[in-house]
């Protein structure tokens, strides 16, 4: 039988010899993630009566989302995973100076090709970009594995994204999974892997890879996953000694409808306030003042999205009245920046250079919106609410038309400035 | 299993892809919030009444990919703590459907119960035999739970579930 790698890899993580999609399986996770939720997941744990965790080595803590703490509920909550960390013996923990915990997992070689990796965050489909299952689940599930080690899961049917051509100049990953929202809307891979394939995969750094994986989820996918290649191969084996087994899907795999996309001569895309579908295309939008704008995120915080914005921001100003905040997705990016000069150039073209971490994303802590500010952001949703007031509005698109956008204050094509 | 309510459906308002960032606003996921307590805050960004129309219409239905977005728990425990007893949309978004079952708040997917149910309609949901009942009248079948998942909704979810089966703490007999 023919299967997908999905098939393949919960096949052999349920030790069954076939699976169907529909089928539930019950697995045992290869690593499992958690952020600042910890300290409510350990609440969760608690409550099961299980008094240690299954297994100290599979579980990975990182703070990103309230850091740096900014209240005391933020320190409380930190203050209850350190003590839990320090009683379970948890030895992969990353407390507040390591940076977006999807970002940490893949530069420390937790996530592995062939593997399940779950998170409890939604944007946990990024490890797909290592050719790992990587599935987002939430509180009650973690603590259920931390219990147990174990969870059910249905097996998906998968979407085969093709994706072939040339990127054109100043169209990037975000443009093309933006694109992608436009065609299948937010609901168009509920429940389903997503393959994303092709020339135009082929050709990407792991960085541009990270980013399509990561939106997967608000196709509504339970996996995003980018074919393993030597450029997998080489990411991976610089950071773990770790042994894995590469998967690949068969070529006559069952797939639920293959999508095929030529991005030779797409467009800067950009999403609309307050749908991350609500999509147009750069030369079809009016003007669209901003106030603020956002550079970073487990999406596009990465070296090569700071670089790209800085190509733009190079010997400019950001216009009067608008505010740039660059939020680096780890220290060890925000070192590189440093090292490159690529920080130099945003700061003196008037960004403010912020923590490596979650940032404003979720409209918790950092520069948040208030009533009717506009962002452009490089973020991944848009919703209403998402960054702060419900009266504010954000635009997502990628760190290009963000750079370019704080020249001229709106929100701006960012080819006129490449 | 039988759940009965007050449809609590909203007539003229765009249902489709309710975001958990409307259910739940992100400067409250982490917060320490008692369940007592979630009411206050449920569907703030979407309807800042619904707690007061939840205490008498308890069964909430809505469109299409009910709960997209950020995977944060607390939008469907801010909703079974705010009194809904069950939720049935034309279709969930996958870590929401998940949630709210391992949490222990049935959600039943049906475009035929949404398309027939009207704000006010008296519901009654036989879980284990797929059944909405409306207005005592119009029955409607929906695809039923695996057992394993049933299981998980009479023990009002995974935690609970885990605790009774602590003695063994063996998942595969889920």
């Amino acid at each position: 039988m023919p299967y997908t790698i999905t098939e393949k890899i919960l096949m052999k993580y349920s030790g069954r010899t076939s699976v169907k999609p529909g089928d539930i399986v019950i697995i045992e996770p290869s690593r499992i993630m958690s952020h600042d939720n910890s300290a409510f997941i350990i609440k969760k744990f608690k409550k099961t009566g299980v008094k240690r965790v299954w297994n100290k080595d599979k579980i990975v803590i990182i703070f990103d989302h309230t850091v740096p703490a900014s209240n005391p509920e933020h320190i409380k909550n930190h203050d209850e995973a350190r003590q839990f960390v320090k009683e379970q013996k948890i030895k992969n923990f990353y407390d507040t100076k390591a940076g977006v915990s999807h970002q940490v997992m893949m530069e420390e070689g937790f996530v592995l090709p062939g593997s399940i990796t779950m998170g409890a965050d939604s944007h946990s489909t990024l490890y797909g970009a290592a050719t790992s299952l990587g599935i987002p689940i939430n509180r009650t599930e973690m603590a259920g594995i931390w219990a147990t080690g174990k969870i059910w899961l249905k097996v998906p049917q998968t979407i085969k994204i093709s994706i072939n051509g040339d990127l054109p100049k100043g169209v990037y990953a975000k443009d093309i999974l933006l694109k992608i929202l436009s065609m299948t809307k937010s609901d168009g891979a509920t429940y389903k892997t997503i393959e994303f394939t092709g020339r135009s995969i082929a050709d990407m750094s792991m960085s541009a890879r990270m980013t399509l994986s990561n939106m997967a989820v608000e196709i509504g996918a339970k996996a995003g996953i980018c074919t393993f290649d030597h450029i997998t191969k080489e990411y991976i084996d610089s950071r773990t000694n770790e042994k894995y087994s590469p998967v690949l899907s068969d070529p006559d795999a069952k797939y639920e409808k293959i999508i095929r996309l030529d991005v030779s001569n797409l467009e800067p895309q950009i999403s609309y306030p307050h749908k991350v579908d609500n999509v147009k295309s750069i030369n079809e939008i009016e003007d669209v003042k901003i106030n603020q704008a956002y550079l970073g995120s487990c999406t596009n915080g990465r070296i090569e999205d700071l670089k790209i914005a800085a190509d733009i921001l190079r010997g400019k100003k950001i216009k009067k009245g608008v505010k740039l905040v660059v939020y680096p997705a780890s220290i060890k990016i925000k070192n590189e920046a440093e090292r490159l000069g690529v920080l130099q150039i945003l700061e003196d073209a008037g960004a403010k250079l912020m923590t490596a971490s979650c940032g404003p994303c979720f409209g918790a802590i950092g520069s948040t919106l208030h009533d009717k500010q506009v962002c452009i952001s490089s973020s991944n949703r848009n919703f209403r609410g998402r960054m702060g007031s419900p009266n504010s509005f954000v635009y997502l698109s990628s760190p290009a038309t963000v750079a370019a956008s704080c020249i001229e204050g709106k929100i701006t094509d960012p080819r006129n400035y490449l | 299993m039988k759940i009965n309510g007050k449809a609590l459906k909203y007539e003229g308002k765009i249902t489709d892809d309710i975001n958990t960032d409307v259910i739940w606003p992100g400067k409250y996921t982490y917060v320490q919030i008692s369940k007592e307590e979630m009411h206050k805050y449920a569907m703030e960004n979407y309807d800042p009444k619904f707690s007061e129309k939840a205490k008498t219409n308890q069964i909430l239905v809505v469109g299409k990919n009910m709960g997209c977005g950020s995977s944060r728990e607390q939008a469907s425990e801010c909703l079974k703590y705010s009194g809904i007893k069950a939720i049935i949309a034309k279709s969930f978004a996958r870590i929401f459907y998940r949630n709210s079952i391992n949490i222990g708040l049935p959600v039943i997917e049906s475009e035929d119960a949404v398309n027939s149910i009207k704000n006010n309609d008296k519901v009654v949901i036989d879980l284990e035999n797929g059944k909405i009942i409306v207005n005592e009248k119009k029955i409607i079948e929906f695809t039923k739970y695996p057992e394993f998942v049933m299981n998980l909704i009479k023990d009002d979810g995974l935690i609970n579930h885990i605790k009774n089966k602590n003695d063994k703490v063996k998942f595969n007999e889920l």
